[in-house]
């Protein structure tokens, strides 16, 4: 079933969509190195809410791919957004959990969200990740790029690149949120 | 458990007390509270949720952990802060509360909390300022912000055959309140959560420290009241001492022949931790050790009266933060 919002394209289906997460995956085995043992270096943290499931998809397919099962955690980074409160005339969002169960120092992060477009979720999550701790690097996966970045953020991976218009958005749904898998373009209603 | 979902923001521009908050709401609160919690265990323990607002602390009253802990939320939320203590102020030169808050409100506060002898005080305040209002104990009226932290403290707790508590569910919990009711906002206030959470709350205390008007008043909540300790005690998980105040039952009322009967009939000591081996205790502070609670007591490892102190800086902070913003978030904000 499609998202309520008034549809202008199907973007991908649950077949694309898998496609897509497999190449994402491979993509980021390549991050894996010989030397050390890749398990101890390299970590995926997915952003609440969708960038979490896709993170635990992709650590399951990298593990089906390496045998390797990569630390996992869950960054919410409402606290850190400019946007919200007094004087933004915008509300308040729920905020999720966070759930780190590794230290930062010296990890190389592969940060997943769902979509990207003005940046400023991911500078939100930057602000994060630096205040629990020292990442040796972060790469930003993002399963789709809408474009119209407000901020200097550039996705390392992308499964997607979708140029879109202000009034406009993407709407990824997945299976563990929504019952289904599938990206949608719609009008913001 | 699950199923229980807190509101998606609060219905509420001001944190005046619980009596008016719904269950929704008080979930809402400790909910945020807990993501605060684990931003305390961090080793960077301040965001930038509130910058650029100004907070004001009006303390009319004498505090020390309530009055530093809103300053620490505050200022874990970057926000700016302003204190103000009547004692030193122009209010001993005959300054009203009214003008007193016009000339800070003036100064372009955001937020004022304030604490006050006078029940209703802050509701008072609402009508004053254009800002922001969070009652921070106002006389014998509510003290919502110690409540919620009492409500944290109590999600944490492992209370056989109670396993809904982290989800903020408290259905069938029994919770003793214990003491001064009468002279406590403590008490009010946490009657109004914890029944709202779903819990049994029984009032334990002399007679001449009971409110028998308040008590008719709460029908329909699932409150009993009784004068005997070891009832009070049967089959309660969680007791909630308080503090006994002298200071507001003044020097003639004798409501209790003395500070030792009292600690006889109504303290509680190592023998009731032994009769009830999973009761948990609670104090909001500070405590009249071998009044309220045995000294024992109080250092055991039963009392979680020091995880209260540090749950009350994240219920500070997920209140100044959800009172800061408005109604919900869309969906298209938050994926930006």
């Amino acid at each position: 079933m499609p998202p309520p919002d008034p549809v202008k394209a199907h973007l991908m289906d649950a077949a694309d969509m898998a496609r897509t997460l497999d190449r994402l995956a491979r993509q980021v085995v390549e991050e894996l190195d010989d030397e050390a043992a890749p398990a101890d270096r390299l970590a995926l943290v997915g952003m609440q809410t969708r960038g979490v499931h896709l993170a635990r998809r992709l650590r399951d397919r990298i593990e089906a791919i390496e045998g390797v099962r990569l630390p996992f955690g869950v960054l919410d980074a409402t606290f850190y957004r400019d946007d919200v409160g007094l004087g933004t005339g915008r509300p308040t969002p729920i905020v999720q959990p966070t759930d780190i169960p590794f230290r930062l120092d010296g990890r190389r992060l592969v940060l997943v969200d769902d979509v990207v477009y003005t940046g400023r979720t991911t500078r939100a999550a930057l602000d994060a990740l630096v205040d629990m701790g020292r990442p040796a690097s972060v790469r930003l996966l993002a399963f789709v790029d809408r474009g119209l970045r407000e901020l200097p953020v550039a996705p390392d991976y992308v499964g997607r690149h979708v140029p879109t218009a202000p009034g406009e958005l993407v709407r990824v749904r997945l299976d563990e949120e929504d019952g289904e898998d599938g990206v949608w373009l719609v009008e913001k209603s | 458990m699950s199923e229980i979902a807190p509101a998606e923001s609060l219905r509420h521009r001001h944190l005046l007390g619980l009596a008016d908050y719904d269950a929704d709401e008080i979930r809402l609160l400790l909910s945020t509270a807990r993501a605060f919690r684990d931003v305390l265990d961090r080793p960077i323990k301040r965001v930038p949720s509130l910058r650029g607002v100004t907070c004001c602390n009006l303390f009319f009253e004498n505090s020390t952990r309530t009055r530093l802990s809103f300053e620490l939320a505050e200022k874990r939320l970057s926000a700016d802060v302003m204190n103000f203590s009547a004692s030193g102020s122009s209010v001993s030169k005959g300054e009203t509360l009214k003008d007193t808050a016009r000339n800070i409100e003036a100064m372009k506060v955001d937020l004022a909390v304030i604490r006050h002898r006078s029940a209703g005080a802050a509701h008072f305040l609402t009508r004053c300022i254009d800002g922001i209002v969070v009652n921070a104990g106002d006389g014998q009226h509510e003290h919502p912000t110690q409540a919620l932290l009492d409500a944290l403290t109590i999600s944490t707790l492992a209370v056989p055959g109670r396993d809904g508590l982290g989800v903020f569910d408290f259905s069938g919990l029994r919770v003793t309140i214990l003491g001064d009711i009468a002279h406590s906002r403590v008490a009010r206030s946490n009657v109004y959560g914890l029944t709202a959470l779903g819990a049994h709350v029984t009032l334990c205390g002399p007679r001449t420290m009971m409110p028998m008007e308040v008590v008719a008043a709460l029908d329909g909540r699932a409150v009993t009241v009784t004068d005997r300790l070891d009832e009070a005690l049967d089959g309660c998980d969680v007791a909630m001492a308080l503090r006994i105040q002298l200071e507001r039952q003044g020097t003639d009322v004798g409501l209790t022949p003395s500070l030792r009967e009292y600690h006889t009939m109504y303290g509680i000591r190592p023998e009731h931790l032994e009769q009830n081996p999973d009761l948990w205790v609670m104090h909001p502070g500070p405590v009249n050790r071998g009044v309220e609670l045995a000294g024992e007591v109080v250092d055991s490892d039963r009392s979680v009266i020091l995880s209260q102190v540090t749950n009350g800086v994240a219920v500070r902070m997920a209140v100044l933060y959800l009172l800061a913003g408005a109604d919900s978030f869309t969906d298209a904000e938050a994926g930006a």
